[in-house]
């Protein structure tokens, strides 16, 4: 049977291979292996077999701990067993791969290799994750190719089998995992071939069972220990050659011959690069290149580097080599050098040593590190590393690719130095997330690859943000097969399909001399050169290119597509590039739209169509006149009153151009200025909310609401108007307290990103037009100017003095600054909401741990950061541990804060003479109950401080560092569901268990939303997740109701688009509880699949159905002799149906499978009737329940 | 023993009594129990075209909506293979209504587009519906349209899916034409077998508290039932096509009125939801117990009885009616 040409992406590549060939899958996501367990999980709900005609069973796991456990268990039982993970996920899964290697069992993880998170964390590719397991016994085996992770994953499984050395087989993460290419699949005949089923049966054999007892995993004490660990030697002396003999079984077989080292390059080459992974690729690109001129290099691609063979290492190098260039993906600080490095200069020696080598004189060796974290590798790169190495002294321990300006590692190279094949086509496309550009890239990779000769090549650059985000796709395709794993910077085609984004990138700069450009644009070919910025023009005229428009937006209107643009445009790629014949091209366009849509119904694929056949009537060239005539250009990133470290290195991330950035531009140790998202003005709404003054009644719910702290109130005397801007809006205060003052509501305009849950929230409608709210969205440009004035004007306003207001009210809670502004979360987010307000009420004393995920994302992620400091300077300081451990993370902050707290008393009543008794009395007995409270300690502090510079002691000295641990700190432990049900849970329960004063707060969204939508144990039975695509067949877990149990916990359910006075009411008093809080948030998400600007009504009806009962269980009531649990929500009075049936997650089983969708809602009503009855009963208990007696 | 058959768009049916669309079309179940009931014939919930669109636009939007933007998410929603969107549910059914009974089923269609029309139709016609019932319900408000067009929409509209089915087909519509004669003749003329009359205006309420529109749909009353008597008596005689009644049909006296005004059957819905699927057993005992009373010995002899041609006198059905009507008030 032919094999057939696939476009796939590594994970795919990675995941069809490891269904096919095993038996027991055990899962759990973690970016960028997350789709490999996905694609598993797919397959087998699909019910497609694997070789031996049964479909595997995948389960989800609570982390990767759990899922290496379960690995374990099911190997030890006799299955074939594999799981998919990356970075953090792979160190979790260290202790068992102990124990699985140890006990010599045959099995293959699959990696895609991810930066394990140090100063920083980052979800990008690096070999991190994989050096950290060397020392588990497990083989590490990397491919460097889309098409090389689908053939070794079948190479280790069958040497697995054969070795009994479980093996991690890794690709770089994104870079492979990500990447989509043209390559041949394997059939399942090919995987039979390669299998033996002996080998199976003797695994099987090998297994536990009562039948055949034995015993494993015993204790050993010294006397025999040591002797028993040595006894897995000749299995790892024979490994190498096992494999070897599986990649020349799998050679005869299909035809692609992989070494465990392989050598490409110059036969007399003298200078050889040696590396692994994605960057072998660019290596060889570099290679060729330079051996077609006559350069005697050459690069050897290690492929199995644990167990390493000295013996193939060396006989694979020309003989001739004289320096070895070895490159590291990953940094050791302190070692000697990098492991690869390290294990080369070993190998050299025992070859020498052992007389395998074949080398006259034992070549030099040098080491370097390169592409850390994604960062780019280009055949530049690879050019300076071998001309280093042909210097007589050459830099050792180098870094290549970055520019080092501190310990001056780096290498210099040329940026212009080229290997690219000119007869490939190399085309850029920067889009914007909601407008289907990526998608309709991939579409057009696969047109290319399957139905072409042409390899083709497609790989992604994402936006950190999560609205509003930025695409950049970069697609080659050619008659030769693409070796370029880096990002194109010589475009012969570039196209804009936003025409915003030239005011603010250089979309250009990697526009070749007589390349294409084809932008989105309102403005016709006659009249869109005014409207270009210089940078634009000039690089249209210099580079000569051909330029096009098109107005998609129109066509995309006119066909009913919204904002998708992307059929629209990709129609126009391929009729101007002519990849394909115009025809041809359309028509494959049109079966790839069935393809991707048909089953979404027929009005969708007909809208396509219609779509397709308007573009080109649209699609016009412009005549480039000969000058520049422009009189603006691009924006700069951030505004000329941004401070020092804003200007020089975020507003370069910002301008995409963070390459550029040298070490020196960075803190040394991953600390970062708060308060930087203010200078990131993204403008990325068409429409902003606008004030109606007249009809508002100053309730504050739109404030309340607002995902991204753009709207903002202020309660001022009037006087203060004289230099308002003339648009600059106030009314007379609705406040008795207030009544001489005047209120203002602003907006800022060019952070708002248009969600409209302020205007859905707005109670108030206009008599005239009922369709108008006290705040209605209008278009953003018109009113840009004047409303960035007003926003300046107003945040020069005075801040409320905090003591006046009353924080239990939302009416008075809007006059709170927020610290938390216009972060990167989704338009319409419902998480941010509940972190805006921990900010406004606690934020000036908040301590944050984050577990990762969105909440750390929006929180955390360069270039600028969401959390900010008031005038004073105080606001939330925040850090992001793990996924794992934030409990604990945020524990460790109380004890800290506790002990100093402790010390500084001790310290004070030892110092009360030289201070005062008043003032040590003042300080030790301080009620910080209040706000008043608050700020009269911190006046004590100041003047504590102040005198105690004048007392020269070792206590006073002590004294000073931990003085501020006197003002009251308000610890907040902060996560998703994912953490807080499933990974961190453990960790969880133990620190609410404490009864420590820490405030957990619990951003449900019911699913892992920042890896896109996996099941947790907080997803709703009957909703539809991945791994859950049948619907979750078991109950959400109620963790309210496990964290009552304790009864020393204080907890509470909130939803504030159903109550928000009892969402304010929750955190005051979790905050005020003097032990453990827990408040569990519902939060709508993306990935529930409903516009969210209706998130307020889904939580109201989640409310209503009974789905989420508002509740508080406050321990403090039981000293009262009240029943401490008090239910904040009316019986259900909605069935679950009204809830469910508004959100894609659940509505979309009633389409797949109708059936299964009324028999889990009938089931999820039940448990939601069963659930109210027994909380309406614990609600009703008299007294505080302590005993029979004392409640009579 | 009366004879209680008629026939209705060429089908020979046991008696007048057919069930209209209405919820309860949609349970295999229930399409049983209306069989067992007496009904003659059930015509189904209507296959709404706009409904099947917007069900589509949706899934597709919100399986796009925040995917291939954020390196960590690319997706939200695993990929589930089928939708079932598209008539295909609905062809179902009718398939399987088809099987579990032996009175005639009859589908119903609300279109949109022209090619939705036909398209649908053809589907309708291709599971295996003993008819179809086109039900327009179009609300003109666009101040360029004139009542001339919305007309020959109407028309148009059933030439062209007649053209393209075998099926008989009936036409529901409602009672807001400045001619309804003219515009019934039209609609005979343009193909029709039958006319389905009337479709209720479904007028929304409003919520004084919210300041909201909100659809506000009540059962219909026997009350109603005159609107339908005095039309389909004037019609009656006028046009080829056969007439059904529906909307306000809920004794037996209701649908002997019908027949006698000139309809072939009498549809029922609300007495239905209001009295349960049994209560149609009662109209007809109630119907044969009225017919022997009175010794109707068929419904063939009352239908049209009482049509505008058919009584004494016939300017009843006009103004002089208006003009009894409100002298009768007067003289209270």
């Amino acid at each position: 049977m032919p094999r057939p040409f696939v476009t796939i992406d590594g994970n795919e590549a990675a995941g069809y291979v490891a269904h096919r060939t095993n038996e027991v899958i055990a899962i759990y996501p973690i970016t960028p292996s997350s789709n490999m367990g996905e694609w598993a999980d797919e397959y087998s709900a699909k019910g497609i077999p694997n070789i031996w005609g049964t479909v595997p069973l995948v389960v989800e796991m609570q982390s990767e701990g759990g899922a290496s456990g379960a690995v374990h268990g099911a190997l030890q039982a006799g299955s074939l067993t594999t799981t998919f993970t990356a970075a953090q996920g792979l160190l979790l899964m260290i202790p068992n791969m102990f124990k699985i290697a140890g006990e010599l069992t045959s099995t293959v993880f699959h990696v895609s290799a991810r930066t394990v998170a140090t100063h920083a964390l980052s979800i990008f590719g690096d070999h991190s994750d994989v050096m950290a397991v060397r020392s588990t016994g497990f083989g590490l085996a990397a491919s460097n190719s889309v098409q090389e992770v689908m053939d070794m994953a079948l190479i280790m499984q069958a040497a697995t089998l054969e070795a009994r050395v479980p093996f991690v087989h890794f690709f770089d993460g994104f870079r492979t995992s990500h990447e989509v290419d043209k390559v041949e699949q394997l059939t399942l005949d090919d995987m039979r071939a390669m299998l033996d089923d002996k080998l199976v049966a003797a695994h099987r054999e090998r297994a536990m069972s009562p039948d055949r007892p034995v015993l494993r995993g015993t204790a050993q004490n010294p006397d025999v220990f040591f002797q028993a660990r040595e006894t897995c030697n000749p299995y790892y002396l024979a490994c190498p050659t096992i494999v070897q003999n599986a990649m020349d079984k799998f050679a005869k077989l299909v035809g692609r011959h992989y070494h465990l080292f392989d050598y490409v390059g110059a036969p007399d080459a003298e200078r050889v690069v040696v590396l692994m992974g994605s960057g072998a690729e660019s290596a060889q690109e570099a290679v060729e290149y330079l051996t077609a001129r006559g350069d005697k290099v050459g690069v050897l691609k290690v492929r199995l580097f644990r167990p390493f063979s000295v013996e193939h290492f060396v006989t694979a190098l020309p003989k001739s080599v004289k320096t070895l260039a070895v490159l590291d993906r990953t940094k050791e600080p302190g070692a000697a050098g990098e492991p690869l490095y390290v294990d080369v200069i070993t190998a050299l020696s025992e070859g020498a040593a052992a007389g395998v080598s074949p080398f006259a004189a034992t070549p030099r060796v040098i080491g370097g590190r390169y592409g850390l974290s994604s960062k780019e590798f280009t055949p530049a790169m690879v050019k300076a590393v071998l001309d280093e190495a042909g210097k007589p002294k050459p830099k050792n321990h180098f870094t290549v690719g970055i520019v080092d300006d501190v310990t001056h590692t780096s290498l210099e190279y040329d940026p212009n130095f080229s290997t690219e094949d000119p007869k490939t086509v190399r085309a850029l496309f920067f889009g914007l997330g909601a407008d289907g550009t990526v998608g309709a890239n991939k579409n057009s990779i696969k047109i290319i690859g399957e139905d072409t000769e042409n390899y083709a090549q497609g790989y992604f650059v994402y936006d950190s943000k999560k609205s509003g985000a930025l695409t950049i796709s970069h697609l080659r395709f050619g008659p030769k097969p693409i070796h370029s794993t880096y990002l194109i910077s010589q475009a012969s085609f570039v196209a804009c399909h936003q025409y915003s984004f030239l005011e603010r990138l250089d979309v250009l700069r990697e526009a070749q001399t007589g390349a294409t450009f084809l932008l989105n644009s309102l403005y016709g070919a006659d009249e869109v050169w005014d409207h270009l910025p210089k940078t634009v023009q000039r690089q249209i005229i210099e580079k000569k290119l051909r330029f096009y428009v098109i107005d998609a937006y129109k066509v995309a209107e006119q066909t009913g597509m919204g904002v998708r643009i992307n059929t629209i445009m990709q129609t126009c790629f391929f009729a101007i590039s002519g990849v394909l014949p115009r025809e041809e091209a359309i028509a494959a366009i049109k079966h790839a739209i069935e393809k991707t849509y048909g089953r979404r119904g027929e009005s969708v694929v007909k809208k396509n169509f219609a779509a397709v056949d308007a573009a080109l009537d649209h699609l016009h060239e412009v005549k480039v006149p000969a000058r520049v005539t422009s009189t603006f250009d691009l924006r700069p990133p951030v505004p000329k009153e941004a401070p020092e470290f804003v200007q020089k290195t975020l507003a370069k991330i910002i301008a995409n151009e963070g390459d550029s950035l040298p070490v020196s531009a960075f803190p040394k140790d991953g600390t970062f200025p708060t308060g930087t998202t203010q200078w990131e003005k993204r403008n990325i709404a068409l429409e902003i909310p606008v004030w109606d003054k007249d009809i508002c009644i100053q309730c504050g719910k739109c404030i309340l609401v607002c995902p991204h702290a753009v709207i903002r109130a202020k309660v001022y005397s009037p006087d203060l108007l004289k230099n308002a801007p003339p648009t600059f809006k106030s009314a007379p205060a609705r406040w008795r307290e207030f009544k001489e003052q005047v209120y203002t509501l602003q907006v800022a305009p060019e952070d708002c990103t248009g969600c409209e849950l302020c205007v859905e929230v707005c109670p108030v409608k206009n008599k005239q037009e009922t369709k108008l709210k006290a705040i209605n969205m209008a278009p953003q440009p018109p009113i840009r100017e004047t409303e960035r004035a007003n926003w300046e004007f107003f945040l020069n306003l005075p801040e409320m003095d905090r003591g006046v207001l009353n924080t239990s009210q939302v009416k008075d809670v809007q006059l709170l600054e927020p610290l938390f502004e216009f972060s990167g979360a989704c338009a319409g987010c419902g998480e941010t909401p509940y972190i805006k307000l921990l900010s406004q009420l606690f934020g000036d004393r908040a301590m944050i741990a984050n577990a990762t995920g969105c909440s750390s994302i929006y929180g955390g992620n360069l270039p600028t950061t969401p959390y900010a400091f008031n005038r004073d300077g105080r606001g939330p300081t925040w850090n992001n541990s793990l996924f794992e451990d934030n409990a604990e993370f945020g524990l460790g902050m109380r004890l800290a804060v506790d002990k100093q707290n402790q010390y500084a008393k001790e310290l004070l009543q030892r110092l009360s003479g030289q201070l005062g008794d008043e003032l040590v009395k003042g300080l030790l007995e301080a009620d910080q109950s209040t706000e008043a409270g608050i700020k009269a300690q911190r006046d004590r502090v100041a003047v504590l401080k102040q005198k105690l510079a004048g007392i020269k002691s070792g206590e006073a000295y002590g004294l000073l560092g931990v003085a501020e641990s006197l003002v009251k700190k308000s610890i907040w432990i902060v996560g998703g569901d994912g953490w807080a049900y499933d990974i961190g849970y453990g960790g969880l329960d133990h620190v609410l268990a404490s009864g420590y004063n820490v405030n957990a707060l619990v951003l449900d969204t019911e699913v892992y939303s920042n890896t896109g939508g996996q099941m947790s144990k907080a997803t709703p039975r009957g909703a539809v997740a991945k791994f859950a695509a049948g619907g979750k067949p078991r109950p959400k877990k109620d963790l309210a109701m496990i964290s009552m149990t304790y009864g020393n916990i204080y907890v509470a359910r909130v939803a504030f688009g159903m109550n928000d006075m009892h969402t304010v009411r929750a955190f005051q008093e979790a905050e005020a509880y003097d032990g453990c809080s827990l408040i569990i948030a519902y939060s709508h998400c993306i990935a529930h699949g409903y516009d969210l600007k209706h998130g307020l009504d889904q939580q109201k009806a989640a409310v209503q159905s009974g789905h989420w009962p508002l509740m508080r269980y406050n321990p403090d009531l039981v000293k009262q002799g009240k029943n401490p649990l008090v239910l904040d929500s009316k019986a259900p009075s909605i069935t679950l149906d009204k809830f469910e049936n508004n959100e894609t997650r659940f509505a979309m089983l009633t389409h797949s499978d109708p059936e299964a969708a009324k028999r889990l809602l009938a089931m999820a009503q039940d448990e939601v009737n069963a659930r109210w009855r027994l909380y309406e009963h614990w609600a009703a208990m008299p007294g505080s329940g302590a005993t029979q007696e004392k409640v009579q | 023993m009366s004879d209680l058959t008629t026939t209705y768009l060429g089908l020979k049916l046991k008696n007048p009594l057919v069930v209209s669309p209405s919820p309860l079309c949609q349970e295999l179940g229930s399409i049983r129990q209306m069989e067992d009931a007496g009904a003659s014939a059930v015509v189904l919930h209507s296959l709404f075209e706009e409904q099947l669109t917007l069900e589509s636009q949706d899934l597709d939007h919100f399986l796009a909506h925040g995917t291939d933007s954020f390196a960590e998410a690319l997706s939200y929603f695993p990929d589930l293979g089928g939708y079932n969107l598209g008539p295909d549910g609905y062809l179902e059914h009718i398939r399987k209504a088809k099987a579990a009974v032996k009175i005639p089923i009859i589908g119903s269609l609300n279109g949109v587009s022209t090619g939705g029309w036909i398209g649908y139709a053809k589907k309708i016609e291709q599971a295996g519906a003993d008819g179809l019932e086109l039900n327009v319900y179009y609300i003109p408000t666009d101040p360029d349209m004139s009542g001339a067009q919305v007309e020959q929409m109407y028309a148009d509209l059933v030439r062209d899916v007649r053209a393209s089915v075998k099926i008989p087909m009936a036409v529901k519509i409602g009672p807001y034409f400045s001619a309804m004669v003219s515009m019934a003749r039209r609609l005979d003329q343009a193909g029709a077998n039958g006319l389905v009359l009337f479709n209720r205006f479904y007028q929304p309420d409003f919520d004084l508290e919210k300041l909201e529109v909100t659809p506000n749909l009540v059962l219909s009353r026997s009350d109603e039932l005159r609107l339908r008597l005095t039309w389909v008596g004037i019609l009656y005689g006028r046009i080829k096509a056969d007439m059904a009644i529906t909307g306000g049909v809920h004794t037996a006296e209701d649908a002997i009125k019908c027949m006698m005004a000139g309809a072939r059957v009498a549809m029922m819905t609300s007495a239905l939801l209001r009295n349960g699927i049994k209560h149609i057993g009662s109209v007809l005992e109630g119907m044969k117990a009225w017919m022997e009373q009175h010794e109707y010995t068929s419904i063939r002899q009352m239908q049209g009885s009482m049509s505008q041609k058919s009584v004494a006198e016939p300017a009843a059905f006009v103004r002089a009616n208006y003009m009894k009507v409100l002298s009768s008030y007067a003289m209270k």
